[in-house]
């Protein structure tokens, strides 16, 4: 018996998207036609488009762009908002052939594509393609009028790909189910269907992308969340299961030198810190304290705010004596604020991707991170989150992000998931009484180092924040003027307590 | 007194892009013919252009399927896709009755 040959095994073409060919084990079938499927706006063209652009950049690999719907000129235009200079490509690498038949042509007959694809042989021949991308088949084919005809078309085109030997992405509109029925078939024929996918929720649009068939190869079926980021689409993958980063037992300043004494030494740098409480319990005066103490350090930090601009937070944390202003003059410090109306969060986490990047900073601030929570509900919005922090967390970027939370028990605390992902998690919540309503400090947990269980009271006036050991005289913690007066009482009696 | 002719209609000037011997193709030529000899008898000029033996023709012309017809005069420039089976049509385009 002869021994099996590796003859028709699937080898694998690197489309260069990010994710992508992580889940395949390495891009589409090479010498096979793959099909995208997808409603409009879902990322088709853009998928192709990069795989395409990644080709001639990244493997040295020219190709060939056929446009059905849009004109190539106004696929360079969109290619351009993604910084890929497609011109400067095209001169050796890619072809773009405008295949949009003018609404002026009058049909007469049936037509095919033999002429097309002898032209596109040539020009393969020419300029050594190995890639190829149909995109918006169907607008051509629903030309023809006529099922059958449609059917020829289509097996014209695979016929010719796999003579050819080159490598076929064909775009196809999904969504209405005439259409999709019209051309199932095309589904079984292809070697490699992927169909991508938008979804709103609560007004957010989600990208999503499957792989539905991958024949001789194995992939990962799951629906993964694709972002549309400044220069590329992305495949937000789970990432690698295991969490291998370095840690480190070094310790930065919280800003509150009675907080790193309850915390016996400050934050652990690179750690994710949580800080989460009512409106006005001063989460943000914490994590002001903490940008204000990074830079004073000299490390450059950035100050990520949601729905606030910076000019006023820097004024408002001014008011308790944290004067940020220095910092960002000398560029140490660079304050970024974003809308939580906006993007979808996958892309705003993109964004602050990005930002990251450029910016380089050790410390960040996000406030509030729940600015985002009624999205991070959404299981792709939480993926998202997970994933921007354990990349801070690689980079060993510590960050303090602030949470809104009325208390300890809501369920808000559980479902976003944000306090798992945190190291250290501290609490603020207003104590009240005796017509009164202080600020109160826990530290709810903090991996890898003691802490104090104590709660304290914090104090805000224009001279700053201090921390305030409460005093508990007979099993109740007293804050407050209560403090004050058994303060006072304790001093000027000090027998009659003892 | 020679009899009164008809002024003679304007040289009708066409290209037909075909695909070597595809049916379609053949279908084009044949109708195009007879229909050019029905229509305008003597008056049309008909260049066809394989894109089989000539493929850079198609990129450089613009030409997506195949068969296309490209009336080139009188203007305006004026294309016809298909088989050209549809005499109708095909005859509306061409400025014919």
């Amino acid at each position: 018996m002869k021994p099996r040959t590796a003859r028709g095994a699937i080898t694998k073409m690197l489309t260069g998207i990010e994710g992508f060919d992580e889940i395949t084990g390495g891009g589409l079938p090479r010498g096979r036609t793959t099909l995208l499927l997808g409603g409009p706006g879902c990322g088709k063209t853009v998928f192709a488009l990069q795989a395409l652009v990644n080709g001639a950049r990244q493997s040295k690999e020219p190709g060939i762009f056929v446009a059905f719907e849009e004109s190539s000129r106004q696929i360079v235009a969109n290619a351009a908002t993604f910084g890929w200079d497609l011109p400067a490509l095209v001169k050796k690498k890619l072809f773009f052939l405008d295949a949009r038949l003018s609404p002026e042509v009058v049909k007469g007959g049936a037509f095919d594509l033999v002429g097309l694809l002898q032209a596109l042989e040539e020009k393969a021949k020419e300029i050594h393609a190995t890639r190829i991308v149909f995109d918006g088949f169907d607008v051509l084919l629903s030309l023809l009028d006529d099922p059958a005809a449609e059917r020829r078309e289509i097996y014209r085109v695979r016929d010719w790909l796999a003579r050819t030997g080159l490598t076929g992405i064909i775009t196809q509109k999904s969504g209405g189910v005439e259409a999709d029925q019209r051309y199932a078939f095309l589904q079984f024929m292809v070697d490699c269907v992927i169909v991508l996918r938008v979804q709103v929720v609560d007004g957010s649009a989600f990208r999503s992308l499957r792989v539905m068939k991958f024949r001789g190869s194995g992939f990962l079926g799951d629906e993964f969340s694709i972002t549309l980021g400044a220069d590329a689409l992305q495949l937000a993958t789970r990432g690698p299961v295991e969490l291998t980063y370095r840690v480190t037992n070094e310790r930065i300043s919280s800003g509150l030198p009675r907080l790193d004494q309850m915390l016996r030494g400050g934050y652990f740098r690179g750690s994710n810190v949580l800080i989460s409480g009512a409106p006005g319990t001063a989460k943000s005066t914490l994590a002001g304290l903490f940008a204000a103490a990074a830079c004073a350090r000299g490390e450059r930090t950035m100050f990520v705010s949601f729905d606030e601009g910076s000019a006023q937070i820097v004024r408002n944390l001014r008011s308790v004596g944290i004067d940020l202003a220095p910092y960002v003059t000398s560029g140490l410090l660079t304050m970024h604020s974003a809308r939580t109306r906006g993007p979808n969060v996958e892309d705003q986490f993109g964004q602050l991707k990005a930002l990251v990047i450029e910016h380089q900073p050790r410390c960040l601030v996000i406030d509030p991170l729940s600015a985002l929570s009624t999205k991070l509900a959404h299981v792709a919005s939480a993926d998202a989150a997970q994933r921007f922090l354990d990349m801070l967390k690689v980079a060993r970027i510590t960050v303090v992000s602030t949470s809104r939370m009325d208390g300890l028990s809501t369920n808000e605390a559980t479902t976003t998931g944000i306090t798992t992902i945190a190291d250290t998690w501290i609490h603020l919540s207003y104590i009240v009484r005796d017509g009164e309503r202080n600020r109160a400090l826990t530290i709810v947990k903090s991996r890898g180092t003691g802490h104090s269980n104590q709660v304290r009271e914090l104090t805000l006036s224009d001279q700053g924040v201090t921390l305030t050991d409460t005093v508990i005289p007979q099993g109740s913690a007293l804050m407050g003027v209560a403090r004050w007066e058994w303060e006072h009482a304790d001093r000027a009696a000090p027998h009659a307590r003892r | 007194m020679p009899p009164l002719r008809p002024k003679p209609a304007p040289r009708l000037r066409l290209r037909l892009y075909v695909a070597g011997n595809a049916p379609n193709s053949l279908h084009a030529i044949a109708n195009l013919t007879a229909l050019c000899d029905q229509h305008f008898p003597s008056a049309h000029h008909i260049e066809i252009v394989d894109l089989l033996t000539h493929p850079q023709r198609a990129l450089a012309d613009g030409i997506i399927v195949t068969p296309t017809l490209v009336k080139l005069s009188p203007a305006p420039v004026q294309h016809v896709v298909g088989s050209l089976s549809d005499a109708t049509h095909v005859l509306r385009a061409l400025g014919g009755s």
